[in-house]
């Protein structure tokens, strides 16, 4: 088992968004998160790589094996694509960035610079990362945004690969990607607003 | 860690990088001061010492929040916080990059500024000692207060207020050291206080400014 989550409750800004999630993700699996806005998919990925911690609840996960992509790309506008992916390269210590940039289309801009790319684009070399990282377990938010079906149809290709070579992917995502996946629905874990088991921890993050 | 420092250097010295901000914000503040307090040397020479050091330290405070603002901006700092490098790394390796683009390049620029204030020529070597032992602590507490206000829309004035008081200790040894050195005092005193500070900063405050970052990243 790659992830198996357990009776977890997370919060967001102070607030509890999700509480009493349990799944598991298993090598070579997808799974998709699904849930209207607000109900804390973002809270929860943040929460499973570790940038925030769990208000209860256990997850258990090899952290050497994640690897987390957020709304935002962390891609220098000022770099090129390459100096881009080969610093990530270099961070996760691996070398050879070609398939990336095979896998998504990315070979006629490999030499320009990021703030000269599309949004799609950017969002293509910002999945390429994750590739690049070399890591089983990918966590995804919102991965298709600003792309193209012909990307969006890439991406799905990339995903299926990494699955299929043992991998495990969680995706949170409004569209249909094309492919079977189990589906974790986040509606029926929204939190009932309990302020009152927050206020006793006596830490006022507003303050700042 | 070697590809981070590589990469803030590379982003340093690529347009809009800030590299030379702190530099050419040295050499206007040096250039204004005669202008301020007139040409007679006698007086720019007095007080040069106390000029260099709080020009080289304002310097220094321009491109603090650059440090870890841009990264947090654009998601890097997230991602970075997810990957195989310790957060206390993270700051250290940033630190050591903004003292590279501006600390250092302040000590080389130093001695020549320091010719416009008129300094005496056995001032210029403590200048550059004091400097050197002096800028790195500058840094690494100017990340920690980056660390501290990354979150915040902005936060440099904030950062200012947080940064400078914590400079003082630095600014009261640096100058001290070059005010005797130029008098021909002993300087052993002051000077090992100033590399005490500088080697606290280095060791303590990585630690501090991950703490506030892992907060601030929530």
């Amino acid at each position: 088992m790659e992830l198996h989550v357990s009776d977890l409750a997370c919060t967001r800004g102070g607030l509890l968004v999700l509480s009493g999630v349990s799944f598991d993700l298993a090598a070579g699996q997808a799974m998709l998160l699904r849930g209207p806005n607000g109900i804390g998919k973002t809270t929860l990925l943040r929460t499973l790589a570790g940038l925030q911690p769990a208000l209860t609840g256990t997850i258990s996960l090899d952290r050497e094996a994640f690897a987390y992509a957020g709304h935002a790309d962390g891609i220098k506008a000022t770099l090129t694509v390459v100096e881009n992916l080969r610093f990530w390269a270099k961070i996760y210590g691996t070398n050879d960035i070609d398939p990336a940039i095979e896998a998504f289309n990315l070979k006629g801009l490999t030499d320009r610079a990021a703030h000269n790319l599309s949004a799609g684009q950017k969002r293509r070399l910002g999945l390429a990362r994750l590739l690049v990282s070399g890591r089983r377990i990918w966590a995804l938010d919102e991965p298709t945004v600003s792309l193209d079906v012909a990307s969006v149809q890439l991406f799905a290709q990339t995903i299926k690969t990494h699955c299929d070579a043992g991998g495990a992917a969680l995706i949170a995502t409004h569209i249909d990607l094309g492919f079977e996946a189990e589906v974790l629905d986040l509606t029926p874990y929204k939190a009932i607003a309990t302020d009152a088991s927050l206020d006793d921890a006596g830490f006022d993050e507003a303050f700042l | 860690m070697i590809a981070l420092l590589l990469r803030d250097l590379r982003l340093a010295v690529r347009s809009g990088g800030g590299f030379g901000l702190g530099i050419a914000f040295f050499l206007i503040l040096v250039v204004l001061v005669p202008f301020g307090v007139g040409p007679e040397s006698a007086i720019l020479a007095r007080i040069a010492p106390g000029i260099l050091w709080v020009g080289a330290l304002l310097a220094c405070l321009l491109s603090l929040d650059r440090i870890f603002a841009l990264d947090f901006e654009d998601g890097s700092l997230d991602l970075l916080a997810t990957a195989p490098v310790p957060m206390e790394g993270i700051v250290a390796v940033k630190a050591l990059a903004h003292w590279l683009t501006t600390g250092l390049p302040l000590t080389i620029a130093a001695p020549f500024l320091a010719v416009l204030l008129s300094m005496p020529a056995e001032g210029m070597v403590w200048l550059v000692i004091t400097l050197l032992l002096g800028t790195p602590a500058l840094s690494f507490i100017g990340a920690f207060g980056a660390a501290l206000t990354v979150g915040l829309k902005r936060g440099g004035l904030l950062l200012s207020l947080l940064v400078l008081p914590m400079y003082v200790p630095t600014l009261i040894f640096g100058a001290e050291t070059l005010q005797r050195g130029i008098n021909g005092l002993a300087t052993t005193t002051p000077m090992l206080l100033l590399a005490g500070i500088t080697a606290g900063a280095v060791a303590l405050l990585p630690f501090a400014a991950a703490a506030a970052l892992r907060i601030n990243i929530r």
